[in-house]
């Protein structure tokens, strides 16, 4: 089933072209790994996707993007968010307790009693398997977690208010080797429900949990395929090349 | 030779340093020995809550209870003014305007700060006095209303001004985290951002208020300089800045009056130091973070 299908999609910021007609479907409950140098719109391309480039001012985009069918730009851009969910690179947690962070979404959605939102936030925290460190000491800041205790409540934060997909920006780039298994971990586990789009520096990570794989280059998709293919016999040289790390 | 070069311009610097401080040092002493003076006729306590002001009867007395209240009565109508429309206007420029309009209010608001206060007060006795006047119809338009509504304007500058840089300093991670989890623009400025430049915020209220406190020339034009206690906002009050400033003149050297005089200079000192330090404390409070 296909989740997003995006068509001929170019965004713009002043002069810079950041995105140059990317065609992609995202099919539901995959991980597509989203690789390339930097300066290659992946960032860009999903920030279109739950309308987060709508935040600059100089931003313009074309083409068509529908979610299950339906235009992005028919959705009201707080609801599209709900549904379509975003982890960033930096952990963000904001200046409040672990628990009110996790239980942030939730309540300014509204519309749950102080039950449900202790459950819904339980639920998350174990779905991003932040829960057994954090379970005694919900009431402290969350400034107080590591770097990749934050991401993790980060995500957990986004899966409190179960959204459809959940984008990640590059959630690893920040953390040591052990968060950073962590939270593969979890999005291999979150796959079951969740339709993840993964943006990512690191090859290997792709490698690891991606099922399809596509590699960016200056603003154009080279490749899209099966994750296997992508790193045995990718059909374009420059796809090997920087999985070789010949250039990036 | 280069040597002696840095030398002296360290020293140079280091003086210029040291002079502000002494200088500071110097004004707070004469300022305590001239007020305290006071204290060995009439007791402190009675000073402050003495309700009559006529010094110039005989034998003086001597009490500022209803210059501090219409000081503190002008300063609260100020704050009730200009802090809801202040920090939502900051809000609106650091947040909401496009950045043609945010040039002009920023344009705008320099320029309400550059009036100088004597024309403030010029403006108000000529305009917002017969209004206030004849809305309310009462005998005289010069009031603490008047004092307020003009000494707001006063505030106004610096409020917006620090509280439009409170808020800028709000990590843009912040707002896109909430963004993300679907909040409407409203509700990341009311539960992200307003929160968390709330120390700047608080600093800017409490500067804002210092500013009006200390003011002078406006309100004593407009406020009525009628030392008694006021029981409302349509009342004419006498500020303990005003008094300083109008009757300093005609106050004998050495006499109970000019004492008492400097006395209320060192009770606004100690407001104002009081509100400074506040305003610092939340500062610092948000560069810890």
């Amino acid at each position: 089933m296909v989740k997003f299908d995006v068509r001929n999609l170019s965004v713009r910021f002043g002069a810079f072209n950041a995105l140059k007609g990317i065609t992609i479907r995202v099919n539901a409950n995959e991980i597509l790994a989203i690789i390339g140098p930097s300066n290659s719109g992946k960032t860009t391309f999903l920030r279109t996707l739950n309308r987060m480039n709508e935040l600059e001012r100089a931003a313009i985009m074309s083409g068509t993007v529908e979610l299950d069918g339906t235009p992005i730009n028919a959705i009201s851009a707080e609801a599209l968010r709900k549904r379509v969910g975003m982890v960033f690179a930096l952990p963000l947690p904001l200046p409040l307790s672990i628990f009110d962070n996790a239980a942030y979404g939730i309540r300014m959605h509204g519309g749950k009693s102080k039950q449900a939102v202790r459950e819904a936030v339980e639920k998350a925290l174990k779905q991003a398997y932040i829960w057994d460190e954090v379970k005694d000491r919900l009431g402290e800041s969350a400034f107080k977690l590591s770097g990749g205790q934050q991401q993790r409540l980060c995500i957990a934060r986004t899966l409190a208010v179960e959204p459809e997909v959940i984008l990640f920006d590059e959630p690893c780039s920040g953390l040591d080797p052990i968060s950073t298994a962590a939270i593969e971990e979890a999005m291999l586990k979150l796959k079951s429900v969740y339709t993840i789009v993964l943006v990512t520096n690191n090859v290997k990570q792709a490698a690891r949990v991606g099922d399809r794989t596509a590699f960016f280059l200056m603003g154009d998709m080279v490749e899209i395929d099966k994750t296997d293919k992508i790193f045995t016999a990718p059909s374009d040289k420059r796809t090997g090349d920087y999985i070789m790390g010949k250039f990036g | 030779m280069r040597k002696i070069k840095e030398f002296i311009i360290e020293k140079l610097i280091l003086l210029c340093g040291v002079a502000s401080i002494i200088f500071v040092v110097l004004i707070l002493l004469f300022l305590l020995n001239e007020g305290l003076s006071l204290f060995k006729d009439i007791g402190p306590y009675e000073f402050v809550s003495g309700k009559k002001w006529y010094p110039i009867s005989e034998p003086p007395q001597l009490g500022i209870l209803p210059l501090i209240c219409g000081s503190l009565l002008v300063t609260l109508g100020a704050a009730i003014i200009s802090i809801p429309i202040g920090v939502a206007c900051a809000v609106y420029i650091a947040e909401v305007a496009p950045s043609w309009i945010k040039d002009i209010l920023k344009a705008g608001i320099e320029l309400l700060a550059a009036i100088p206060s004597v024309v403030l007060g010029f403006i108000g006795m000529v305009t917002l006095s017969p209004l206030i006047k004849s809305v309310f119809n009462l005998p005289t338009g010069l009031t603490a209303l008047s004092g307020s509504i003009m000494l707001a304007f006063m505030a106004m500058p610096t409020i917006v001004s620090i509280a439009e840089d409170a808020l800028y300093a709000v990590p843009k991670s912040y707002k896109e985290g909430a963004f993300a989890l679907g909040a409407t623009h409203w509700q990341t400025i009311w539960r992200v951002i307003l929160p968390a430049a709330s120390p700047g915020i608080l600093a800017a209220v409490m500067l804002g208020i210092g500013r009006v406190i200390g003011e002078t020339m406006a309100v004593m034009m407009i406020t009525g300089n009628a030392a008694k206690i006021p029981d409302g906002f349509l009342q004419p009050v006498r500020t303990l800045t005003a008094t300083i400033a109008a009757e300093m003149g005609e106050a004998v050297v050495g006499s109970e009056h000019y004492f008492a005089l400097f006395a209320i200079g060192l009770i606004l000192f100690i407001i104002s130091f009081i509100i400074n330090l506040t305003a610092d404390l939340f500062l610092h409070r948000k560069e810890r973070r």
